[in-house]
């Protein structure tokens, strides 16, 4: 369930000015994470959402190189606090993606951060927060998150992340 | 984990052994048979035009139930191309990981399968040992030797201070040479792969739009191209903002150059540092014509030998893994039947004689 009275899905922003602030970002989520996270992160080429998946599974205590995994699809980490799976889906076809059984990583054991994840939003879990990594400067982004859920929502809201106004 | 050393199988016997070796650790699904550990019998790959057909054009890509699909054929033709009988396999070998779970557990219970119908010992076997053993296939190894291995997925500098011992000296931390040439290529609007486009442009160019090089710390082996990338894109926009077209292919000479001097510059640093006898590319991006000049010039120069395999066995190839697999082999270090696909493996821990 969508947390806006309408229907018209909830956005929450953070603007933040320094690759530090992206990380301390991450880590925030991180600290929140538990079994069955979905963090559905999009962002064009070049805005860091590698760099993103880094610092959260920096965060999560995740030991070694946490690297980019588009070619292979998906990686997975044990080591931190719980497993981590990373996944770039960007050379998917949904119906090849359908056929991975990323429902496996979903509700694994594990917190999942998918890169490109909205290529394949119909194949995401019921409830998930969505990441959009917006370049607004050669350091600074605007960090915009859509929480489907109540959990995600809550997220949203304890992290102080400010609302953004209703466009019409 | 070690059966029993099977000596009269072994190297030492008159006799030639064959070693069946399965790849599905990614996109590719490949069978090979091998003769006494490096004479190549068969090596059947699922994109391999007499395979398309075979399929009616459809080729079998990352999803599992395509590896499902077609390793069975797969499996059949290597045999019936190496002319041998399935009695005649004296090990069958596979590739246990990195990869995909799903695309590489296919490989994994036809492999054991087979072992245990044959009644043959089971040998899992390094992707990357795989890569880096293609060499085997075509000359001899001599150690210390040093192998850079660039494609899609990896990017590392292994010492190899004797046969079968691994030692990673420095690896990616973010995009791997292929991924990064892949999203050049991207924003360059070259479709995907673009890897080989990017090379080409590059050739073409008449000069270069010079970009920095990431070469970290001073005596790190390790890379990252993600900054790369990132001032490729930043060079695309900043042309656009003054309403000029950026010039595709003096930026791809520039981000060729910067990827080339730094992955050559890295591993003739290593070879020097460890006194290596032999320097050896493999990998699916051993096809980059850049780089292989100017790795052959820079080895030249150092009076280091360099082997590079032909393309076939620098992408993914089942070949290469029963290369890898005689190593152990000719040991006696064989996988029991509990064997388990592990998408993250480590190259340093499946060094012989562990």
């Amino acid at each position: 369930m969508d947390q806006a009275t309408n229907d018209r899905p909830m956005w929450y922003v953070r603007e933040v000015n320094s690759e530090a602030d992206t990380a301390a970002f991450a880590a925030e989520l991180a600290g929140r994470a538990g079994t069955g996270t979905v963090l559905a992160l999009d962002g064009d080429l070049g805005a860091g959402k590698t760099r993103f998946a880094q610092a959260f599974a920096a965060a999560l205590g995740v030991p070694g190189v946490v690297n980019s995994p588009t070619f292979t699809i998906i990686k997975e980490y044990e080591g931190g606090r719980l497993p981590f799976y990373h996944m770039d889906v960007y050379r998917l076809s949904l119906p090849e993606a359908d056929e991975l059984g990323l429902d496996e990583y979903f509700h694994g054991e594990g917190v999942t951060l998918v890169e490109w994840a909205s290529l394949i939003e119909p194949l995401l879990p019921a409830e998930r927060l969505h990441l959009l990594l917006e370049y607004t400067g050669p350091t600074s982004r605007r960090l915009r998150c859509r929480p489907v859920g109540e959990q995600y929502a809550a997220w949203c809201r304890e992290m102080g992340l400010a609302p953004e106004e209703d466009t019409p | 984990m070690n059966g029993t050393p099977q000596v009269s199988n072994s190297a030492n016997s008159e006799r030639p052994y064959h070693l069946l070796a399965i790849e599905t650790s990614c996109d590719e699904t490949s069978v090979a048979v091998l003769r006494n550990g490096r004479d190549i019998l068969s090596n059947i790959i699922s994109s391999q035009i007499e395979t398309h057909r075979r399929f009616g054009g459809v080729v079998p890509e990352i999803a599992s139930r395509k590896h499902v699909e077609s390793i069975t054929v797969i499996l059949e033709e290597a045999v019936r191309t190496a002319g041998i009988g399935l009695d005649q396999v004296d090990a069958v070998a596979v590739t246990q990981g990195p990869g995909l779970v799903g695309a590489l557990l296919v490989g994994v219970v036809a492999a054991k399968s087979l072992s245990m119908a044959l009644d043959v010992p089971l040998i899992g076997t390094h992707h990357i040992a795989g890569h880096i053993y293609a060499n085997r296939l075509i000359g001899e190894i001599v150690y210390p030797a040093l192998a850079l291995v660039v494609s899609g997925g990896h990017t590392e500098i292994v010492l190899l201070e004797s046969e079968g011992v691994f030692r990673i000296l420095g690896r990616t931390r973010d995009d791997a040479v292929g991924e990064a040439y892949d999203k050049v290529a991207r924003a360059l609007n070259f479709p995907y792969p673009g890897g080989p486009y990017v090379d080409k442009l590059a050739h073409e160019a008449d000069d270069e739009i010079e970009l920095p090089r990431a070469w970290l710390e001073p005596d790190s082996y390790d890379f990252s191209f993600s900054g790369l990338k990132s001032a490729v894109l930043a060079e695309i926009n900043r042309a656009r903002m003054k309403g000029e077209s950026p010039s595709f292919a003096s930026l791809a000479k520039g981000f060729q150059e910067s990827v080339i001097d730094v992955v050559t510059g890295k591993a003739m640093r290593a070879a020097r540092e460890f006194g290596v006898r032999q320097m050896l590319l493999c990998g699916g991006v051993a096809a980059n014509r850049g780089l292989r000049e100017r790795l052959t010039r820079l080895c030249e120069e150092s009076g280091v030998p360099l082997l590079i395999p032909p393309l076939s066995l620098c992408t993914d190839n089942a070949a290469m893994i029963g290369a890898a697999a005689d190593l152990k082999w000719r040991r006696g270090e064989f996988t029991s039947l509990e064997l388990k696909a592990e998408p993250v493996f480590s190259l340093e821990d499946w060094s012989v004689g562990k």
